[in-house]
């Protein structure tokens, strides 16, 4: 046990504080509380593209489809650990279910989330249902065993049976677009309904999360997609990228405008915390919130986007601009929002642990943090062992099919 | 020709139409005042009166109330502090709240810039401690049913149930919540629960020499609380955010945050 444990208060050890800020006042919801909106918002991104091909119909996002479905698993399980990380008492998170207060937005979370995991999981047995069927047949060893067990004792791929599971999937993956929506919504909701932070306290959370949420899911769909099929060294078809890219550049769009609302609206009604939110807009957060998020984030790859003759390289370099914009908005957004003081005059800075002994402190890291972001990826790999995404591409002229097709259409 | 049976009918009419609108004024009435005028046996509801006219800065409550509670004495949160207010003659305002006046305001020198007497055109300190809020914002958002009202208005946190999530902390205007260091839990003032019902006074009260502090039930016509509220001129802070908070203020300037 450290000396300091019981007199160092809880957030003292990376709050900075200046000017007058209450005696209690500290950066309380840290770099997990940064994470937990990254990771749901990209669940709900990748789920809303796979759900594109499913429901909508796009044919040329074929080669996307399962891929995006199963990366949104993989994130959809990473999504509560920073949630667990940062309470201090994890151990007791199962009070949530047993004596939940409805009233409180964060008490809906295993409601919510439970749901939307029963609706990705079952679709995604559906989608891989004939491809687990036939390598249970064929393979032993464990994991044949795996196999067998995943098919769940049903081995009927009739035209017949096949034909209910696609419809089943369409249900699925339409059911999943509100569900997925409401997940990610009420985070923003979370944020959006504490009264005391003026740069959180507005309706128009739940929607600014929700677009960015789309545009950070598809940017990381891309940039995985183009990186795990060239790893496999396999042929890349630009048409589900292209399309991809379509998506994406219009959610920018939206996201922009609501984002630029919000600010303008705070600016204009001047309400008494303007002062201080101005300060962090343009001095403070100046250059994480102008020139990261907002122009290098949002504007730079909207225009790399739609500019003519889009080529794998930009495309690439647009959605990972995106990722890093996103995870900057996340940033400012919890962060900078805590950072002016509920006095509104002065001001606490954040500065991330990196190491220490003490593990209250170790865990609001930087390592843990990146761990936490690293692990989709892990996980990603590891399913694709079992249920390979990478493997439903376009051959060379099933490519240039498919670019024709699309060539014909205006969405 | 207006019969018996028109006149009645208009006239209940009337009577019907005009109880609505009445009926809501009695929604909007400030639960502070509606609880001055119901009886004393109905509800008995606690408040706390701060005169800060007479704090001088001393710091003893603060100092009391961490001893009181059990709050590491060196851990930099505060169930209780004082606040110190000082308006100068260029128009500028500094606030200072160092170490929560635990070890009470011992020199002219916010933070470490010395401040001219000339220069000074009014001074004064702020005593502040939760404001066990009618509404209060930090039960609502708790998660786990973590943090309750009691039926005489006080707020606790069950230590034992608490997940630590932070929320309540967030979501408090006067920032009179805080993890306590020792249970790594949510933590606060309870308006020295455990000494107020067993008919003794606040810790804080206790330790200050000047009368600042003062609590009482808010409908019982014979208490100090009541007949302060009721007679003179007092105000909450931050009344904007809803809350309906139960520490009234005498002396409150528009400068205290
Ligand atoms: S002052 Fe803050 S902690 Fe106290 S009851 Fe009100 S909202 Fe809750
Ligand atoms: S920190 Fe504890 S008391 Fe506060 S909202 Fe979370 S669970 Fe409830």
């Amino acid at each position: 046990m450290l000396m300091d444990e019981h007199t160092l208060a809880h957030g003292a050890y990376w709050t900075v504080k200046e000017f007058f800020t209450y005696p209690n006042e500290y950066i309380y919801w840290g770099i997990h509380i940064v994470i937990y909106p990254y990771l749901t918002g990209l669940v709900a991104g990748a789920f809303v593209l796979s759900s594109l091909y499913h429901v909508f119909g796009k044919d040329e996002l074929k080669p996307v489809a399962k891929f995006s479905l199963v990366f949104s698993l993989a994130l959809l399980i990473m999504a509560p650990t920073p949630l667990l990380l940062h309470l201090t008492q994890p151990q007791r998170s199962i009070n949530i279910m047993m004596t939940p207060h409805f009233y409180s937005a964060i008490s809906a979370f295993t409601f919510i989330y439970l749901t939307y995991m029963s609706i990705v999981l079952s679709e995604i047995w559906f989608v891989f249902r004939p491809y687990i069927i036939k390598q249970a047949q064929e393979r032993n060893g464990l994991m044949g065993l795996l196999y067998k067990v995943l098919t769940l004792g049903s081995y009927d791929v009739s035209e017949k049976a096949l034909h209910i599971d696609e419809k089943i999937v369409k249900i699925l993956a339409t059911a999943g677009i509100p569900a997925a929506c409401v997940l990610h919504g009420y985070v923003g909701f979370i944020f959006g309904s504490v009264k005391t932070v003026p740069l959180w306290k507005t309706p128009l959370m739940p929607f600014i999360f929700l677009m960015s949420a789309v545009i950070s899911g598809v940017a990381v769909c891309i940039v995985t997609y183009i990186a795990g099929m060239a790893f496999k060294k396999h042929f890349i078809c630009f048409v589900p990228i292209k399309s991809m890219c379509k998506v994406l550049s219009y959610f920018l769009a939206i996201a922009f405008l609501l984002e630029g609302i919000d600010i303008v609206f705070h600016a204009y009604t001047a309400e008494e915390f303007w002062g201080i939110m101005s300060e962090l807009l343009f001095k403070r957060f100046a250059f994480k919130m102008i020139v990261v998020q907002w122009i290098c984030g949002m504007i730079l790859p909207f225009f790399l986007l739609v500019l003519p003759r889009l080529s794998m390289l930009r495309a690439f370099v647009a959605a990972s601009l995106v990722l890093m914009g996103v995870f900057t908005m996340r940033w400012d957004v919890v962060i900078g929002g805590q950072s002016m003081s509920k006095s509104f005059a002065g001001f606490l800075e954040f500065h991330i642990p990196f190491l220490s002994k003490n593990f209250d402190i170790l865990k609001e890291g930087i390592i843990p943090a990146v761990g936490l972001l690293m692990a989709p990826f892990v996980l990603l790999f590891i399913f694709n062992k079992v249920l390979p995404v990478f493997k439903d591409i376009f051959t060379e002229q099933e490519c240039a099919e498919a670019e024709d097709r699309l060539s014909q259409r205006l969405f | 020709m207006v019969t018996r049976r028109d006149f009645i009918k208009a006239g209940l009419l009337t009577v019907a139409g005009m109880a609505i609108p009445i009926s809501a004024l009695e929604m909007f009435k400030p639960e502070a005042m509606a609880s001055l005028v119901r009886s004393f046996s109905e509800k008995k509801r606690w408040a706390f009166v701060v005169d800060t006219t007479k704090c001088v800065g001393c710091g003893m409550c603060a100092k009391a109330c961490k001893l009181e509670n059990e709050i590491p004495f060196e851990a930099e949160v505060q169930r209780t502090w004082v606040e110190r207010y000082i308006q100068l003659k260029d128009g500028d305002v500094i606030i200072d709240s160092p170490k929560g006046a635990r070890e009470g305001f011992t020199s002219n020198d916010p933070y470490g810039h010395e401040v001219k007497d000339e220069e000074i055109t009014k001074q004064f300190y702020v005593p502040k401690l939760c404001n066990q809020c009618e509404k209060p914002s930090c039960v609502q958002v708790c998660p786990a049913g973590a943090t309750y009202k009691t039926e005489d208005g006080v707020s606790l946190v069950d230590r034992s149930w608490c997940i630590g999530c932070g929320y309540c902390i967030t979501n408090c205007p006067y920032f009179a919540r805080f993890f306590n260091p020792v249970t790594n839990t949510a933590d606060k003032c309870t308006f020295c629960y455990h000494r107020i019902t067993k008919g003794k006074q606040t810790a804080c009260i206790d330790a200050c020499a000047f009368g600042v502090r003062k609590i009482g039930y808010i409908n019982d016509p014979n208490s100090e609380v009541f007949k302060i509220i009721s007679s003179k001129r007092v105000a909450v802070l931050k009344p904007e955010y809803g809350n309906e908070p139960h520490v009234f203020y005498l002396g409150l300037d528009q400068i205290v945050r």
